[in-house]
């Protein structure tokens, strides 16, 4: 059997067709939004907007709604409180976000064992994904709210690099940076339901994460960042999905590892001195 | 190229005519939370002017700043930028004391000066030729121009604060204000930003820099304004830079020497104030 043969063998299922293309435009959605996520410190919200928004799929399911629409409510709900939470001073936003999401995560998990016995398998595989399960329509609507994200961060990408760089100097200029804050706080969210079903509620966070600090390891330039990232977690997304084929092993997992080998590469490889020690020197989140 | 004068497109955009004084401020009281920082604040800047905004550290300087942007609302009084008690936007740009970003961040000093330019472009519409050329032309006027593709994070205080000088420019603003653009920078540095400063001036921008420390800068004033939370004492340096002033508004003694025509205060070695 050829490569090519290797390559195309999986393409015969539609299953398996939707679980690629699926993969693919998480990953480099994931880390466009990434971009930010890495430079401003969010990763710990983006884990927490995945864990609540595991609790509106449960309610979704309870209520008998669209999924999507569930975690969509939640998540975007939760982003906005994370949002005014921030902006006040001399609240620990992280304390309050841990207290806020492992609570309504909690929730979620007592909700769908108590209201939904019969439904418990396929919901707790949104915990770890599953992309062999992504339906036709499920695919509609990662492509149509990733496209969405996709074009707001394009069509206001100054504007965003200006405040996610310099919030003060950006709002003085007369930027409205409260709303724009805002506005990556929802992208976040949104970002996060898309991807939920494909790779889990536990490992969102690694698309998020890993393929942008990749490209941060490689360029200086934000766009770059940006084009690198999305090259990186599309290619992660395609090997690790092959990877899982072949292997017969869990493709949310195999995905995340395969992002983390890129990774792994690029810090012994960065041609930026000290590159890791840049990484790991946290930026403040404000 | 360091000393060029600023080329005409940045002073072109100060062009707005205006008949009221750029800044006016009539008993502004503002703070943060329960906490009043200014009381009673009243000026009125002339355009074209240079202000020197000197005090301790605490005692509003960038509280001042913040209410003139409109950052902060007036818990009373008014501020009125161009005769206007609306947010100014792009027409007013702020140096901020550096400290704030994250210096790691991946851009380099061309992005950054290309940012001031965000506002005058409004959403949608991406960086042209035009501001290309904005943005090199303010990175020449402090002369950073030979580091225009070295990330932020790379240069040393005092190039990392021409830069955000440039960036201020790239706004083609008519209102600067300065927080403590001269801390940390050597003499050299400091002299050039201040001849830039008086450049601008001359084109009828206007200036306020603030800063706490005293030494060298307060002879090239027109204005300067002595503040602790109040308005100590505003008008020309050779009227309000006198001992007694000076250690109203510090609340420590100072030692003012008059060196030919310059001034120098230094702090009185023998006293620890709150300066």
């Amino acid at each position: 059997m050829g490569l090519l043969d290797l390559l195309l063998e999986p393409l015969s299922y539609g299953f398996l067709q939707r679980g690629l293309v699926a993969g693919i435009l998480i990953g480099v959605i994931c880390a466009v939004i990434g971009t930010f996520v890495v430079l401003k410190g969010f990763a710990f919200i983006g884990d927490a907007l995945a864990h609540i928004a595991f609790t509106g799929i449960v309610v979704a399911f309870i209520a008998g709604f669209a999924f999507y629409l569930g975690a969509l409510v939640a998540a975007v709900l939760a982003a906005l409180g994370i949002g005014v939470v921030s902006r006040r001073a001399g609240i620990s936003t992280d304390t309050s976000i841990g207290i806020l999401f492992s609570g309504v995560f909690a929730l979620g998990i007592v909700l769908a064992s108590v209201g939904i016995q019969t439904y418990t398998v396929d919901l707790f595989s949104y915990l770890f994904g599953d992309i062999l399960g992504v339906r036709a329509d499920d695919l509609v609507a990662i492509a149509l709210l990733g496209a969405l994200v996709l074009l707001v961060v394009l069509a206001l990408f100054k504007e965003l690099l200006f405040v996610s760089f310099d919030p003060v100097v950006a709002e003085a200029a007369g930027l409205p940076g409260g709303v724009l804050q805002m506005l990556l706080l929802v992208l976040l969210a949104v970002t996060v339901v898309v991807s939920v079903q494909a790779v889990g509620v536990v490992l969102v966070v690694a698309m998020l994460v890993t393929p942008s600090a990749t490209a941060y390891l490689l360029t200086n330039r934000f766009g770059r960042m940006m084009a690198l990232g999305a090259g990186f977690g599309a290619l992660s997304a395609l090997i690790g999905f092959y990877l899982s084929y072949y292997l017969n092993v869990p493709s949310g997992g195999t995905i995340v590892l395969v992002a983390s080998a890129f990774f792994l590469l690029a810090l012994v490889f960065s041609p930026k001195r000290g590159g890791w020690r840049r990484l790991f020197a946290t930026p403040a989140v404000r | 190229m360091k000393g060029q004068p600023v080329q005409s497109t940045i002073a072109n955009g100060v062009a707005e005519p205006a008949t009221s004084a750029p800044i006016v401020v009539r008993n502004l009281t503002t703070g943060y939370r329960e906490n009043p920082v200014l009381q009673d604040v009243t000026l009125t800047v002339e355009r074209g002017s240079l202000v020197g905004v000197i005090g301790p550290n605490g005692g509003g300087k960038s509280t001042l700043f913040k209410a003139i942007l409109g950052l902060l609302r007036p818990w009373s009084g008014t501020v009125l930028i161009e005769g206007s008690p609306r947010r100014p936007g792009p027409r007013i740009a702020y140096v901020p004391q550096a400290e704030t970003v994250d210096w790691s961040f991946p851009v380099t000093v061309h992005d950054v000066v290309l940012m001031g330019r965000t506002p005058r472009l409004g959403f949608l519409r991406r960086p042209r030729a035009r501001d290309h050329e904005i943005a090199t032309e303010a990175l020449e006027a402090v002369g950073m121009q030979e580091y225009r593709d070295r990330q932020i994070g790379e240069l040393s205080g005092g190039q990392r604060q021409r830069v955000f000088l440039a960036r201020a420019l790239a706004q083609e603003p008519s209102i600067l204000l300065l927080d403590e653009p001269v801390s940390g920078v050597d003499a050299v540095t400091q002299h050039q930003i201040f001849e830039l400063l008086e450049r601008l001036c001359q084109r009828g921008i206007t200036a306020m820099v603030a800063s706490h420390d005293l030494s060298c800068v307060a002879q090239r004033f027109d204005q300067v304004l002595l503040l602790n939370q109040r308005v100590v004492a505003y008008g020309p340096p050779e009227e309000v830079l006198t001992q007694e002033l000076l250690n109203e508004t510090f609340r420590s003694h100072l030692l003012l020497l008059r060196v030919g025509e310059r001034t120098f205060v230094v702090e009185d070695p023998d006293h620890h104030g709150t300066a």
